[in-house]
């Protein structure tokens, strides 16, 4: 069998599909095994609230110690008064990145691009 | 109490609460190390004359929040807002005991340490959920503002439609570079300010009681 690393990337079909609470477990759940998880549209902003949170309270002395997230900055679209009042200027969730802290390491990060190092455990 | 004081002292609770300012709760966010608890001691100094933490070189030194109340901050036009600061603890998605090693403690404590921060992080993510009216957003001026930590924070606290200062904190250090998260976030204040040196904070307080009053 080959050894490597497992990535799983999730369409936004598929995550359209799932409550926040039931994105957050996947991506935990899948993290923690190890597993490099791509979202082709990232989380909103609440959810990444809560990711954050359930992650610190996994996290266990010389076991999981974490995530690495990354994704793109959110873009400069609808930042005039029309968008405001119509409600676009609301931040968009990007593709991203997660990972253990311990095996995605970020190399470089720009506004538009994104270089990251994946270790085997 | 006869009906007629009973309806006085109504009235007056009624007149006192039209014209008593509104107290906002602001917290202090940022990512570990960016100075927040020496901004939070610097505000609390400067208008109250007390401290509100301990400072230290080895991350997540504060691991509760702490909450200083009634702290009246006055612009140089004159205009006040009264505040409660909420020193908060540094956000970040990961937390490794073993980073603790290096500054000479033991593992025990640095194990310790490492479950209390992130108890913590949870706790300040909690805060911001539930129970902060603004946020003072700390960025140290020598590191790369694109950090995820700043993107996610920052894209929560716009998504909670909450008021923002960005402050662009160390500029007393040779490789400050404010104008990168001026950069970076050019849609909301950012002020360049030395919380330790106490350098722009005059221009901070302007731009606080300008955002949150």
């Amino acid at each position: 069998m080959i050894e490597g690393i497992q990535i799983d990337l999730i369409s936004e079909e598929r995550l359209a599909l799932l409550t926040s609470i039931e994105k957050v477990h996947l991506i935990l759940d899948q993290v923690r095994k190890g597993t490099i998880v791509i979202l082709e549209r990232g989380l909103s902003p609440e959810e990444q609230s809560t990711l954050i949170e359930m992650a610190m309270l996994e996290i266990l002395p010389d076991g999981f110690n974490g995530l690495e997230i990354e994704s793109y900055p959110s873009k400069d679209e609808g930042t005039g008064i029309f968008s405001k009042l119509v409600g676009k200027g609301a931040n968009k969730p990007r593709m991203t990145v997660i990972g253990p802290a311990n095996q995605l390491k970020m190399i470089k990060k720009e506004r538009d691009l994104i270089s990251a190092w994946v270790s085997s455990r | 109490m006869d009906i007629l004081t009973q309806t006085k002292t109504g009235f007056t609770s009624i007149i006192k609460s039209f014209f008593r300012k509104k107290r906002y709760r602001i917290g202090i966010y940022g990512p570990p190390n960016a100075g927040k608890t020496t901004l939070a001691n610097r505000i609390t100094l400067d208008w109250t004359g007390e401290n509100i933490g301990a400072v230290s070189e080895i991350p997540h030194e504060t691991r509760r929040a702490h909450r200083q109340s009634d702290i009246c901050i006055t612009d140089s036009r004159g205009h006040t807002v009264i505040i409660d600061i909420v020193d908060t603890p540094g956000v970040t998605t990961k937390i490794d005991y073993k980073e603790f090693l290096e500054y000479g403690i033991t593992k025990d404590e640095a194990i310790l340490r490492a479950r209390e921060a992130t108890e913590g992080v949870a706790e300040a993510m909690h805060w911001l959920r539930e129970d902060i009216d603004g946020v003072i957003y700390m960025m140290d001026s020598t590191q790369d503002p694109f950090m995820q930590v700043n993107i996610m924070m920052i894209g929560i606290i716009e998504s909670r439609k909450l008021p923002v200062v960005i402050v662009a904190n160390k500029i007393d250090l040779p490789d400050a570079v404010p104008q990168r998260i001026r950069g970076a976030f050019p849609q909301h204040p950012v002020i360049p300010v030395s919380s330790i040196e106490g350098k722009n904070v005059e221009d901070l307080y302007d731009n606080m009681v300008r955002t949150f009053r």
